[in-house]
């Protein structure tokens, strides 16, 4: 395990999307466990198509996970020192046989 | 209830679990290095081992405890859903990526690869161990709870046949028959839960007051004739009478027809009105052989009696009786405007023999169960105590926390071949069990209304909703329900396994083991570890899975992820620093859970008051403590030769 070489800066970029995609979901998901707790009462106010607060913020949350996910995949870039490996393998596989 | 076993539903779940088995010791056959053992080789698609997180996941507690949960109180059952979905986004963004470049077969491995000590292999091995374990508690109770119902079996043969099964699938397989069963029970899961659900909004809601007497309304001097309605009261003896702090709750009658026993109401009040209404109730006295139900010993001969099924709406919005097929929205705003009949208990003292439980019904507007605060353990968020909040805030970051620390999670990235491979299976894995946990909602809140639960085992809420709709589905969705306790049980012990060979005798103890030999070892650990857990499962049985769940996202939230998160991102961070926050925060946050309330009051049959824990969950204190002792023990308390060894590295 190479741990000690500097990371590429593909994937320096991608940690730091990742963190900040975290922050943005933390945010949201604070909001929603501060409100349970200490607003429990806003949790039935009616929002959107006569569903309350708790059902749209609930829905809400799981949704926009899967969305923050599919951003992060489709933003992630291909760390080099990967490529490399993945060919390596392929190349020691393909002898192999 | 007593449960009839049918010949299709035992047809349907042994071909369910022979056709697990049998996979797993197909795909087995090959695994015979450690690489292949511990870690299916790298090899497994990321889509394939995507589904597979959750397969390992979605376990007995997300699918039964949850809809138990939202079956008996509504929302808050769903805020676990929550929680546990978010705790994805720490995975992803976070430990993902690195967790894959560090480590080899292990949680353990990761932790240690930047300074190859024998104390941080100890304490990672000793606390996957403990997680695991703990985490294995609720999948072996809900196993047994499983069984009963569907092969008429006691709870502790359910218990025993999974620990069987399962430690034939690990010592048969390892790590690439795991995944496979992981990969068909995930994708089995969720597509049988869309397929009720579906079910489910067809059949619409429907009222019903037929199946619990009603009597009233009544007088105050009406309830204190010797008979009510034409029915002859019961004198109330011992604990059925009132006393100074608390008025007589029930009145018990002499069965009109000859029946044993008695038949039991709860007294009502009426808002806005002095009379009284008289609901029928339910009462169960004693354990096991003895138990008798509403005074009668339980049964289905003459002479006997057995509990009846619950779970009904008793108005529905401008007096319907039957809505007709409802819309994924038009559902829970329909039940928003209904009233549901939810039930209460409260245990009466005799003066001779074993306490009474008696579970009465309590109806309740539709939108009390559409927000959360209904459950008791989550009522304090509408209270005025501090302490409730935090317990409740404590929760949810364990939750939020736990996911990305729990070990059989963490093994699953050394499957697949490199970082992106585990971030595309992790984007996978949220897609699906986000799905997945849309659809609780709707199962439990069905279960709630579908007239066929179980007052005593709440666990059993989603498979007795799928009876409810066709018994052909009960038998599906109960035997998914098995292949996913299995499934989740052999990841668990999978990764105990490979703690106890990998890092306690290799890592620790310097025992020089061959590839193979190591496999020995680890399966040999596998065989003592599920003994634990069948004996620990059939202690535990009284316990709803969901909640035995959130104690091992504390322990595990509280004692790798400090650990994990600060090896990643503080270049500080030294060896005594992680040993000491990965001891710190288990022993913390395990002694916390053992001096709670919860566990005093359900697990030592003591007085919650007597608790020394000021709330149940430790989260929210011990989670910041293991941060704080790492962050300690690093600056302060560590060797030389480490701090240049750390820094040669960073």
């Amino acid at each position: 395990m190479n741990t000690s070489d500097s990371p590429s800066p593909q994937r320096r970029y991608n940690t730091r999307l990742g963190l900040f995609l975290f922050l943005v979901y933390l945010t949201l998901y604070t909001g929603f466990v501060l409100i349970n707790a200490f607003a429990a009462d806003k949790m039935e106010t009616i929002v959107l198509a006569g569903l309350n607060l708790a059902i749209v913020y609930g829905f809400g949350l799981i949704v926009f996970a899967i969305v923050l996910a599919l951003i992060y995949g489709l933003m992630c870039r291909k760390d080099p020192a990967e490529l490399t490996e993945t060919a390596e393998a392929a190349t020691t596989q393909g002898d192999s046989k | 209830m007593i449960y009839d076993p049918a010949p299709l539903a035992i047809f349907i779940f042994l071909g369910f679990v022979f056709g697990t088995v049998g996979l797993s010791f197909y795909l087995g056959r090959k695994a015979k290095s450690s690489e292949g053992y511990f870690a299916a080789h790298g090899q497994i698609p990321w889509a394939v081992n995507g589904v597979a997180f959750a397969g390992d996941y979605l376990s007995a507690a997300s699918f039964l405890g949850i809809c138990g949960m939202i079956a008996a109180y509504g929302y808050d059952g769903f805020l676990y859903s929550i929680g546990f979905l978010a705790g994805w986004i720490v995975a992803l963004f976070v430990i993902a990526e690195p967790m894959k470049r560090l480590g080899k077969f292990t949680f353990a491995d990761a932790l240690d690869a930047k300074f190859n000590s024998r104390g941080i292999k100890g304490a990672a091995g000793i606390s996957t161990l403990v997680v695991s374990i703990f985490y294995l508690i609720p999948q072996m109770v809900g196993a047994g709870s499983l069984i009963q119902p569907l092969l008429g079996l006691p709870h502790w043969v359910g218990v025993v046949m999974v620990g069987v099964v399962v430690i034939m699938i690990v010592v048969t397989a390892g790590m690439v028959s795991t995944t496979w069963v992981q990969f068909l029970k995930g994708s089995l899961l969720v597509i049988f839960s869309t397929v009720l659900v579906v079910m489910l909004l067809q059949k619409g809601l429907t009222t019903d007051t037929s199946s619990f007497e009603t009597i009233g309304p009544l007088s105050e001097q009406d309830l204190k004739q010797d008979t009510i309605a034409g029915r002859e009261v019961i004198p109330p003896t011992g604990g059925w009478l009132s006393t100074a702090d608390k008025k007589q709750e029930f009145i018990r009658f002499i069965p009109k027809d000859g029946r044993a026993g008695y038949d039991i109401f709860h007294i009502d009040d009426i808002p806005g009105s002095d009379k009284k209404l008289l609901r029928q109730a339910q009462s169960v006295t004693g354990s096991g052989k003895s138990k008798e139900i509403d005074g009668a010993p339980n049964g289905r001969e003459s002479g006997e009696r057995e509990l009846q099924p619950i779970g009904h709406l008793s108005k529905l919005p401008g007096g319907e009786t039957s809505t007709g097929p409802l819309g994924p929205i038009s559902f829970f705003t329909t039940i928003g405007d209904s009233e549901v009949i939810l039930w209460g208990s409260t245990t009466i003292t005799n003066p001779k023999g074993p306490k009474t439980t008696v579970y009465y019904q309590k109806p309740t507007a539709g939108n009390r169960v559409l927000r959360p605060g209904e459950h008791p353990k989550f009522a304090g968020i509408r209270g005025e105590s501090f302490g409730d909040k935090l317990n409740f805030l404590s929760l949810m970051l364990a939750l939020f926390c736990g996911t990305a620390s729990l070990p059989h999670i963490l093994i699953r990235y050394y499957t697949v071949k490199d970082g992106s491979a585990a971030r595309k299976s992790t984007i996978v894995g949220i897609a699906t069990i986000g799905f997945f946990y849309v659809l609780t909602l709707y199962l439990g809140l069905g279960a709630m209304t579908s007239g066929a639960l179980d007052l005593t085992d709440t666990n059993m809420s989603a498979p007795l909703l799928a009876n409810s709709i066709r018994p052909w589905l009960f038998a599906v969705i109960s035997a998914i329900a098995f292949t996913t306790v299995l499934g989740t049980v052999s990841g668990l012990i999978l990764a105990s396994s490979g703690a106890v060979a990998h890092d306690l005798l290799i890592g620790v103890m310097g025992i020089k083991l061959s590839g193979e030999s190591q496999v020995k070892v680890a399966k040999l650990a596998a065989i003592v570890v599920g003994g634990i857990a069948i004996i620990l499962g059939v202690l535990f049985k009284e316990l709803n899975v969901g909640y035995l769940v959130g104690w091992a996202f504390s322990v595990a939230a509280s004692a790798n992820l400090p650990a994990l998160v600060m090896l990643l991102f503080w270049k500080k961070t030294t060896k005594e620093g992680i040993i000491a926050s990965v001891l710190v925060g288990m022993v913390s946050s395990l002694g916390w859970i053992l001096l709670s309330a919860d566990t005093y009051k359900s697990v030592y049959g003591l007085d919650p008051n007597d608790a020394i824990a000021p709330f149940s969950q430790p989260g929210i204190i011990t989670i910041p403590l293991a941060f704080i002792t790492l962050i300690v023990f690093s600056l302060f308390f560590s060797s030389k030769q480490d701090e240049s060894a750390s820094k040669a590295n960073a």
